[in-house]
């Protein structure tokens, strides 16, 4: 770069950046205008916002921030798409996928299976082991939860068993990663299909063709006196299952114990520096037992919530790629407990939508379904280069 | 990326080997071998573990797997099976290699791509990809000359595949996105297309009337079938996709060893820096790389269609794990032509073996092919490291160290060290 170039730069009060972040922002308001409460019936402000949303887009570019600024028009398209076909659709069809009420009890239903693993693969990967096996450690919670649920009785038993039976593949996962330095995408893959192949095989060894029993204890929803029955607030929170809002809990206490506390903060230094911590006296070796074996349990709550929090029941690979799509939420989210529940209410958000307008049109929504890995993709892509993953995540330690 | 290092030392090792009986030789000799020797072990180690599941659950291991074997139809090439017996081995070992045909390519699809150092998940939606362009093409253009309808399929699904994949490469080189996060997302996104496509009332729903309520493609015609030459026509015999499998085989083997491409992308596998450093262009290669592997899927799935499956239910589409089992299959055959080749024999078998149909004694089968998956699972944690097989070895190794030279010393110290 010239001097001359640096010269006819004007000073300015908003950076490019800012300019892209404004412009995904009206890009998404182009396409909130038509749905309810707006509903907005014609085309002509969405394109207005939308043409701004990519003259921000293209502004930011030219001002060196390409990821966001590409983003912005790529949201801006999104919108214009979503818009014609909210424009298009009756009143009456969008008013019934829009129930806001309704989304947003299903959105937290959706997504708190994913805050569950998604927070067990940011404790993993904060330590520097990569952990691609949520999915395997998922379904192990979601089998031997409902197992333990039946067998002991009471759904809190179900949980203990769930974490212990999550903790253990994840022991394995731990042992292959830290001592064995394994490959860690490798071994977690290997966890998957452990984890397929076990709990398909006590399935049918303990319940046989008829699956699990009726009746099984499952984890209460939690009915809030105040609101339950005040109107959306009721109907969007009144009466969400009780794990749902462990869940929500636990992303500030993940957040101060990963920032603020001496525990946290060496566990965090093993993830980015194993040399350094080593040298000052941490075992990097213990802490990432730890951490790996905590992801794996909270994977298991995970799925230990589909099984005995909302299904009561298990059948054969229950989680169906949630451990993915939560590892997904965790990169998306930055590798940050925060960002990775923000990630999970947006991929529980896709799946609501999906359901929703399932209901109006079941060949829509089937395309519907594949809405949050788009977009996973597209914020993959804009995003990711941009966070940056703990400095030795996947790289095995080697004392010297 | 140890295993890729590891790789790369015995390869440059065996070349290095020879001019026979120096002692360098030799030891290349007996890497070679344990190039071989580590995966069997793993695959016996794996088996094992296995059989003690099955034991500890009440069965009788030598039962089940001798249950698995005769499924698996490997008991055709004993002379002394015959009559009825040996033609329903036969029908059992055209279904091993029908399940083989794909896998070798899935397998080949995910190999390639950890060459160049990347991981590829993606297989299974390159693969979905294929199978659906595959299925569209060949239920369509019923008036096309057999060949030509063949070989305009089996290219249509290459390229869709190819397209598929390259969009996790473009992500790589142009944004930096992780190849392991995109082709899983690329995965879902393509079974729930595929599943849009089929559903009733979706684009390439069936036009049989009798089929209106079923979630299913159109049949592929009979023009694009590809023709079998072992068993019968109509009950899924043994079609002549294996050979084009196997000649896949073989031009990965020459894309890998013999061509500019294949250098390129190795030495951006061992080390994306100094290869950028020494002039190649990392981006395209990953580009490239990710275009041939979803190719390689995308001609697997065509395989399919056009080989015995005919027509693709959404159903296909949401349980099939082929991609995964490409995974193993590569990490086992150690991502070499040769060695995929044989895992994914291994792999068919296991599967046919452990079908329901196949398994009439006193295990359940659902039981025995949730085995499969345990096995599979062993299988690749066990190649996630070879440490654990490599200490088997210890006792062979030894000799070997006392002949090596400098260089063979470093190679052992870096193999053992970074597995």
């Amino acid at each position: 770069m010239s001097v001359g170039t640096i010269a006819v730069t004007p000073s300015r009060s908003v950076s490019p950046k800012q300019v892209g972040i404004g412009g995904i922002v009206v890009a998404a308001i182009a396409w909130v205008i038509t749905i309810p409460p707006i509903e907005s019936r014609g085309m002509v402000p969405s394109i207005v916002l939308a043409v701004i949303a990519v003259a921000a887009g293209a502004w930011s570019i030219a001002g060196g921030e390409r990821k966001i600024g590409s983003e912005a028009i790529v949201v801006a398209l999104f919108a214009v798409a979503g818009a014609a076909a909210s424009v298009n659709s009756a009143t009456a069809t969008l008013e019934s996928v829009f129930t806001w009420s309704a989304l947003v009890a299903a959105t937290l239903r959706y997504a708190t299976p994913l805050v569950f693993a998604a927070l067990g693969g940011v404790v993993s990967e904060s330590s520097g082991v990569i952990n691609i096996g949520l999915e395997g450690m998922m379904l192990m919670g979601c089998f031997w939860g409902i197992y333990g649920a039946d067998l002991l009785g009471s759904w809190v038993w179900g949980l203990v068993v769930a974490m212990v039976a999550g903790g253990l593949l994840a022991l394995v996962h731990a042992f292959f990663s830290i001592n064995l330095r394994a490959n860690q995408i490798v071994s977690g893959t290997g966890i998957n299909f452990l984890a397929l192949g076990i709990t398909g095989y006590f399935l049918e060894y303990h319940y046989g063709p008829n699956g699990t029993p009726l009746n099984i204890s499952q984890v209460p929803n939690v009915k809030i006196p105040g609101i339950q029955h005040v109107g959306f607030f009721g109907a969007a929170f009144g009466s969400a299952n009780l794990m749902t809002w462990i869940g929500i809990a636990l992303v500030p206490a993940l957040t101060f114990y990963l920032f603020r506390t001496r525990a946290g903060l060496r566990l965090r230094a093993v993830g980015e520096k194993p040399r350094a911590a080593d040298t000052v006296g941490l075992s990097v070796v213990r802490i990432r037992y730890w951490a790996v074996i905590a992801s794996g349990m909270l994977a298991a709550l995970g799925g230990a919530y589909l099984s005995v929090g909302f299904v009561g029941s298990f059948s054969n690979n229950m989680t169906n790629g949630r451990g993915f799509i939560a590892l997904a939420a965790m990169i998306f989210g930055k590798w940050r407990p925060w960002g990775a529940l923000w990630a999970c209410l947006l991929f529980g958000f896709g799946n609501a939508m999906s359901d929703r307008v399932s209901s109006v049109n079941p060949t829509l929504g089937t395309l519907f379904e594949a809405l949050p890995y788009v977009l996973t993709l597209v914020a993959v892509a804009g995003l990711v280069g941009r966070s940056r993953p703990p400095a030795a995540d996947g790289i095995p330690y080697v004392r010297e | 990326m140890s295993l890729l290092e590891e790789e790369l030392q015995s390869e440059a090792d065996e070349s290095h080997g020879a001019a026979a009986t120096s002692p360098a030789a030799l030891t290349a000799f007996r890497r070679g071998a344990s190039g071989v020797i580590v995966p069997i072990i793993t695959t016996v180690i794996a088996f094992i573990a296995g059989g003690l599941i099955v034991a500890a659950t009440g069965h009788n291991p030598l039962t089940t797997y001798q249950s698995i074997f005769n499924g698996t139809g490997l008991n055709w090439l004993f002379p002394w099976v015959s009559g009825s017996e040996r033609a329903t081995a036969a029908t059992n070992l055209q279904q091993t290699l029908l399940n083989a045909t794909p896998l070798v390519l899935v397998g080949l699809a995910v190999a390639f791509a950890f060459r160049a150092g990347m991981f590829n998940i993606g297989g299974q939606g390159q693969y979905i990809v294929g199978w659906i362009v595959a299925v569209w093409i060949g239920s369509s253009f019923s008036g096309m000359p057999s060949l030509l309808h063949i070989v305009f399929a089996i290219v249509a699904a290459a390229a869709a595949g190819a397209a598929w994949a390259g969009i996790a490469g473009v992500l790589k080189a142009t944004t930096g996105a992780n190849e392991v996060i995109s082709t899983i997302m690329l995965n879902w996104i393509a079974v729930w297309v595929g599943v849009y496509c089929f559903q009733l009332g979706g684009p390439l729903h069936t036009h049989n009337p009798q089929l209106s309520t079923t979630p299913v493609s159109n049949s592929v015609v009979a023009g694009a079938k590809l023709p079998v030459f072992w068993g019968s026509a109509t009950l899924q015999g043994l079609d002549v996709g294996i050979f084009i499998s196997l000649a896949l085989a073989v031009v990965f083997g020459l894309l890998i060893k013999r061509t500019r491409l294949g250098y390129e992308a190795r030495t951006v596998g061992f080390n994306p820096d100094a290869a950028s450093y020494a002039g190649v262009n990392v981006g395209r290669t990953w580009i490239r790389v990710m275009l041939i592997c979803g190719a390689f899927a995308g001609v697997a799935a065509s395989l399919d269609i056009l080989g015995w499956k005919f027509n693709l239910y959404t159903n296909d589409i949401q349980v099939s794990q082929i991609g995964f089992y490409g995974i193993a299959v590569a990490l086992l055959g150690r991502n070499t032509a040769g060695g995929t080749v044989a895992a994914a024999l291994l792999f068919g078998a296991l599967l046919t073996g452990t079908s329901d149909r196949n398994i009439h004694l006193s295990i359940d089968p659902t039981l025995v092919q949730y085995l499969t998956f345990m096995i599979e699972g062993m299988i690749i944690l066990l190649v996630s490291t070879d440490v654990i097989t490599l200490r088997l070895l210890k006792g062979g190794r030894r000799i070997g160290i006392a002949f090596k030279g400098r260089r063979n010393k470093e190679a052992t110290a870096s193999q053992d060290g970074a597995s």
